[in-house]
């Protein structure tokens, strides 16, 4: 197995069905009384967020302590980042205090393969700029072989602010990595320029790619990342690329609906379709434990020095 | 052993274990992954057929208990683990192809009390061949196989091999100088 995971492509094929499949099984421990292994006893992992997480943070969080790693959160404030202190100087200091693993979440681009370069530490990337969230691409493609037993050949369309999403990135390449057929749906100014040369297909309009999409996943319009004006308006925005009760009712049967949240309800998906029994955002939360403990252990479950 | 041996150690370990339990009631049947949860479902299938009793069956994957964990290269893979019945207050009868040092069962009873608390923890094994580690010994014992510490026995199970037969060999070639405890 890997000893960092900063991108989805420096998984091969067969190590994300082994993730997957091994997931399945914490999947089983999460249904437990005791939902807890002794598997990484003694193991210590740090959680270095950069930037708001909820549900990434708790869910790191909750994974390393169900596999008995002692766990400890960094967040920016409160800390000595506060004061000045440079990301290098922070990792060297968690590297002094025995950190094996450190999960990291940061606005710049790359900044975990940086962190590599200092630490002997297992880094994860929880999540760096608008370049890749793997294990977010991990626990969507867990979901989706769950529902539809494969995801070879899966017709997913992926919707919304492109641009500026890592999951998006690291989705597509997991994805068009395990035979899935994927299209990007957005605004001409909120699709990457590159974006064809991501083995995908591209549409501008919503409404012809709906009745094939097995899986049609909202992306949040991230309006902290746009520094400029990339629509006319919300509203806009909303009546051409949101999810509404109308345009669900041309998916195909069995169609699933995903969202990686935090949502705006009524910007990309309407708020009675973020409750409709076909979305499946609390079950992506829940399965990214089961992919998050997976990870930890298959990383940090054999001897470090490789 | 062959087939028919195997077939008749595991008749008898089901007498036996009715036997020693005054009948199957309460009694629960959970092999350890992978091959001890196929014999267990066989001893199941017996104790229906001698006693008409029909016992919950599980199955447990003790990889996340080891005590190696970190020691080998790579993380040990993971099998099932389907425990679809309560086991508190049950007698439960872990079942596994093979005991050597009881490493793996102490992982195992590590693992069952996650799931509750059982009456009584009991063990059956289809071959015993020495060279403990652990203060563990089985209850019930298929056969009894002397063997060198360095020797490999592999028993092979219909349900995952194709055949039924257990094997006691030389070291393998890959660790010819092999001495002391290789699982």
């Amino acid at each position: 197995m890997i000893k960092h995971l900063l991108s989805v492509n420096d998984l091969s094929r067969e190590d994300v069905v082994r993730i997957l499949d091994t997931a399945e099984s914490f999947r089983e421990v999460g249904t437990r009384v005791i939902k807890k292994v002794p598997a990484l006893r003694g193991r210590t992992v740090v959680n270095l967020f950069y930037e708001n997480s909820t549900r990434t943070r708790i869910s790191f969080e909750l994974a390393a302590k169900r596999l008995s790693a002692d766990v400890i959160n960094f967040t920016t404030s409160g800390s000595s980042v506060a004061k000045g202190e440079s990301l290098k100087d922070t990792a060297l200091t968690l590297q002094a205090m025995g950190a094996d693993a450190i999960v990291i979440r940061h606005s710049s681009s790359g900044s975990p393969m940086t962190l590599t370069k200092w630490v002997h530490a297992s880094v994860l990337n929880a999540g760096d700029g608008t370049h890749e969230h793997p294990t977010q691409a991990l626990l969507d493609m867990y979901t989706m072989r769950e529902r539809f037993g494969r995801i070879e050949g899966l017709t997913v369309a992926i919707v919304g602010d492109v641009l500026h999403s890592r999951v998006a990135r690291s989705l597509t390449f997991g994805l068009s990595k395990m035979g899935a057929d994927v299209t990007l749906v957005g605004p001409p100014t909120l699709i990457p320029p590159d974006a064809g040369a991501w083995g995908t297909t591209v549409s501008h309009e919503l409404d012809p790619v709906l009745p094939k999409a097995e899986v049609c996943y909202m992306l949040r319009v991230q309006r902290e990342r746009q520094r400029q004006q990339f629509f006319p308006s919300i509203r806009e925005y909303a009546r051409l690329y949101g999810l509404t009760g109308e345009r669900v009712s041309t998916l195909p049967e069995g169609a699933m609906i995903m969202h990686p949240g935090p949502m705006n309800r009524g910007v990309e998906i309407a708020s009675e379709v973020a409750d409709l029994p076909q979305s499946v955002i609390t079950e992506q939360v829940t399965n990214g434990i089961a992919v998050r403990m997976s990870l930890l252990y298959l990383m940090l479950g054999g001897t470090q020095d490789v | 052993m062959d087939e028919a041996e195997i077939r008749r150690a595991t008749i008898r370990i089901a007498h036996e274990i009715i036997e020693r339990n005054k009948g199957a009631s309460g009694v629960a049947l959970v092999g350890i992954a992978a091959r001890g949860d196929d014999l267990a479902r066989r001893l199941a299938a017996e104790l229906l057929r001698i006693e008409g009793a029909d016992v919950p069956v599980g199955a447990l994957d003790i990889t996340f208990y080891r005590d190696d964990i970190g020691l080998r290269s790579e993380a040990p893979e993971v099998h099932e683990t389907r425990i679809d019945f309560d086991v508190t207050g049950k007698t439960v009868v872990l079942v596994d192809d093979v005991l050597f040092t009881g490493r793996t069962i102490r992982s195992a009873l590590d693992a069952l009390v996650d799931f509750g608390r059982p009456q009584a923890v009991q063990l059956a094994v289809l071959v015993d061949r020495g060279h403990r580690e652990l203060p563990i010994r089985a209850d019930y014992v298929g056969k009894n196989v002397p063997t060198r510490a360095d020797e490999q026995v592999r028993v092979a199970i219909r349900e995952v091999d194709g055949e039924d037969a257990v094997y006691v060999g030389a070291p393998t070639a890959s660790a010819p100088h092999a001495v002391g405890g290789t699982s």
